[in-house]
């Protein structure tokens, strides 16, 4: 009797990124993920190979690398599109970037939203301060509401949006709604009730609420908040409306969310809770980027074999023993390393075998310049198959067969 | 028990994402808990990261012991719910335990925490310095407090929001409740670690981070190299495949012992995968100089390989407990 066949590995589907940003319904591109995992480097990487495929594209980073951000031409923090100088003329198509600057986008919105005197009050008020430069939400919400002006303008064929380096990835969706609610709901409703003429009565919650609010953030703040709201009324609904908006267009046809990971255990967690989260809000996600991998070089010597021949060359002795037996040592960690990063890997497609993937090789060192950028872009959209070992852009290593 | 093999007591632990930071944390706990010493190792972030390298489950709101160490020592951890936390703090302060509860329901609580400008970042670093200082019969209930804190990129926002609170709140509770964390963050019991890697974005955010923790006087520690390789080549093969380079060419000859398949492609491999290798960790050894030009204590954990467990953690604090009694003789 022959021993029962074990369950198939499921195969990752191939991820073909050219095809998506080659794609001229496609509109919007948002890359998410864990913080540290090269988010920003593949969304520049991406906006490159846009252009150069002939599409006018701007790519919204929330928090790039000093160097990587000159490289773009984003020597200053000025929050509007920039186009970027592309040498050599391959491009056909424009390249825009842009770094948000959050607290300027906030005072855009309340000088769009009031007259000038009210939006200077607000503008001048200390809450109003604190909340649009420190408040740890407010990135989330502004790098969505720049989303949906730069979307609103139709200036440009695709837009590429970098998220911020939260806590965690869903903070990008769960902010704005947060901070939305916040500035629209009931509390703050409550609290400005004491600076309205003619409020008559209150519930014997909203009293408890009050002066518990009072107690721990002392009566002046609370005097600030409720200055703040009275000055905002007039924008109320305005805030909670555009949030849904700009969330809407993230449903709509012509969104991709690109989750990109490090093949580490705690990036690819992040990663799931991501696509677990996009698919209960029905959000479109064209699969999964594992970034920074380390594949060999061949893939045609095991780990086990290269140490044994390392020590065969070392005993046969000569002058350049030692650096051959060193190379296939070198080899031999490679192969180890390669293995547990697609071993990592394995784990995500068996959890989410429909969600496509494509592996990025790590650069020899930071990707801070155009070539490099455009190095990324041809592993990040490069044919599934074409591949100096011929292993596919899917994986790491090649499938076992058998 | 030998004197503690570090005199601060609160050990705040950041460094960019992906550097391995809550690894650090919770060995440096470790190191600190060893010859009879209790540590407690806190978690800021909600990823329950802690529980995961001590193979528990998942922590609650409550200091439970994780790991024993040598001589009868103990590491604690405390995974800060920040709801919990509040409620406590209404409790601590007004008894109003029951109170917080109605305010829940209606939403108050999400409304203080997740919205009032750093309230959260406030209710976090207040129970760090509750725990800091907290007293039993006399003497500290902790030995040492080891905070698994926020990225590099938010450190100072988060270790200083205290202080912005207290501008926003001029006076009342919040206010007096700010001044007493600042006063314990910004005394020479805290010391503020920076883990990093060798590579040169992590470095440069390694050096900003100290540059905006000196401008607001916070205390600054040692910066912890981690994930530190070893060449694997001999030096003068390092140095010739990272100048020069190799060929498969070269290796051939030596690689013929080991009757390998007869394919020139894997000498070839073998030769760029060296290149590669060497010129790789040229670099990094290059930012070596970065690092020791920050001018603060420096100790490398190496990278292991492997799953990292109990056993690995271990081997990584032993490192760290030599790298503390050194720093502070030093200091």
């Amino acid at each position: 009797m022959s021993a029962p066949a074990g369950r198939a590995r499921p195969q990752a589907p191939a991820l073909d990124l050219g095809a998506l940003i080659e794609d001229r319904e496609t509109r919007i591109v948002v890359c998410c993920g864990a913080g540290g995992v090269g988010k920003t480097t593949t969304s520049a990487a991406l906006a490159l190979a846009a252009a150069e495929a002939g599409r006018s594209v701007v790519v919204l980073t929330i928090d790039p690398a000093r160097r990587l951000a000159q490289s773009l031409g984003l020597t200053e923090l000025d929050n509007e599109p920039r186009r970027v100088h592309i040498p050599g003329g391959a491009a056909t198509g424009e390249l825009h970037a842009m770094m948000l600057d959050m607290k300027r986008t906030f005072d855009d919105i309340v000088a769009a939203h009031s007259t000038p005197e009210r939006a200077q009050a607000i503008l001048d008020n200390p809450f109003y301060q604190t909340l649009s430069s420190s408040f740890s939400g407010t990135q989330e919400y502004m790098a969505m509401e720049k989303l949906g002006q730069l979307r609103a303008s139709d200036q440009w064929d695709l837009i590429i949006v970098d998220t911020p380096p939260s806590r965690s990835a869903l903070d990008f969706l769960d902010a704005p709604n947060r901070m939305s609610r916040f500035l629209d709901g009931t509390m703050i409703r409550l609290l400005m009730a004491p600076s309205r003429a003619g409020f008559k009565f209150a519930s014997a919650g909203f009293l408890l609420f009050s002066r518990i609010v009072s107690k721990i953030l002392g009566g002046q703040l609370l005097r600030d908040i409720s200055a703040f709201v009275a000055a905002l009324d007039t924008m109320f609904g305005g805030f909670r409306e555009r949030a849904t908006a700009t969330y809407e267009l993230l449903r709509r046809p012509g969104t991709s969310f690109v989750v990109v990971a490090s093949p580490e255990p705690d990036a690819l967690r992040e990663a799931s809770y991501f696509v677990d989260r996009l698919s209960a809000d029905a959000m479109p996600l064209a699969g999964l980027v594992v970034n920074r991998t380390h594949p060999p070089a061949t893939a045609a010597l095991s780990a086990t074999r290269a140490e044994s021949a390392a020590e065969e060359v070392l005993e046969a002795g000569g002058p350049d023993a030692p650096l051959a037996a060193a190379a296939l040592r070198v080899h031999a960690e490679r192969m180890t390393l390669a293995a547990r990063e697609q071993h990592l890997a394995d784990r995500f497609t068996s959890a989410h075998p429909e969600v496509a993937v494509r592996t990025v090789p790590a650069a020899a060192g930071d990707v801070h310049d155009l070539d490099g950028l455009r190095t990324m872009a041809a592993a990040l959209t490069g044919a599934d198959e074409d591949t100096p070992t011929g292993t596919p852009r899917t994986r790491i290593l090649p499938a076992r067969r058998g | 028990m030998s004197p503690s093999p570090s005199s601060a007591r609160l050990h705040v632990v950041t460094g960019k994402g992906g550097t391995g930071k809550t690894t650090v944390a919770a060995a440096l706990a470790l190191a600190l808990a060893a010859d009879g010493r209790t540590v407690l190792l806190v978690e800021t972030e909600g990823r329950q990261g802690v529980a995961q390298l001590f193979d528990t489950a998942p922590l609650p709101y409550e200091e439970r012991r994780v790991a024993v160490a040598r001589g009868g020592g103990e590491v604690k951890a405390l995974a800060i719910d920040v709801e919990e936390a509040l409620l406590d703090y209404l409790d601590m302060f007004y008894n109003l335990r029951r109170a917080g509860r109605a305010l829940r329901k209606m939403g108050a609580i999400d409304f203080a925490t997740a919205i009032a400008p750093g309230l959260r970042d406030v209710l976090i670093t207040g129970k760090i310095k509750e725990a800091v200082t907290r007293r039993k019969d006399g003497r500290p209930v902790y030995d040492a407090v080891v905070v698994d804190a926020p990225p590099t990129g938010r450190i100072t926002r988060f270790l200083g929001v205290t202080g912005e609170m207290s501008q926003l709140a001029r006076s009342g509770p919040i206010k007096t409740q700010s001044d007493g964390v600042m006063a314990v963050l910004k005394s020479p019991q805290t010391a503020v670690h920076l883990v990093t890697i060798l590579e040169d974005m992590p470095v440069q955010e390694t050096a900003d981070a100290i540059d905006e923790l000196r401008k607001t006087g916070l205390p600054i520690g040692s910066v912890i190299v981690n994930l530190a390789t070893e060449p694997v080549l001999p030096p003068d093969g390092l140095a010739r495949a990272a100048g020069a380079g190799l060929t498969g060419a070269d290796l051939a000859p030596a690689l013929a012992a080991a009757h390998l398949p007869a394919d020139s492609g894997i000498a070839d491999a073998l030769a760029a995968q060296t290149v590669e290798h060497a010129r790789r960790w040229t670099a990094q050894d290059a930012l070596r100089d970065d690092v020791e030009a920050l001018g603060q204590p420096t100790v490398e954990l190496p990278l292991l390989t492997g799953p990292m467990d109990l056993g690995s953690l271990f081997e990584l604090a032993g490192r760290l407990e030599e790298h503390l009694l050194v720093a502070d003789v030093a200091a």
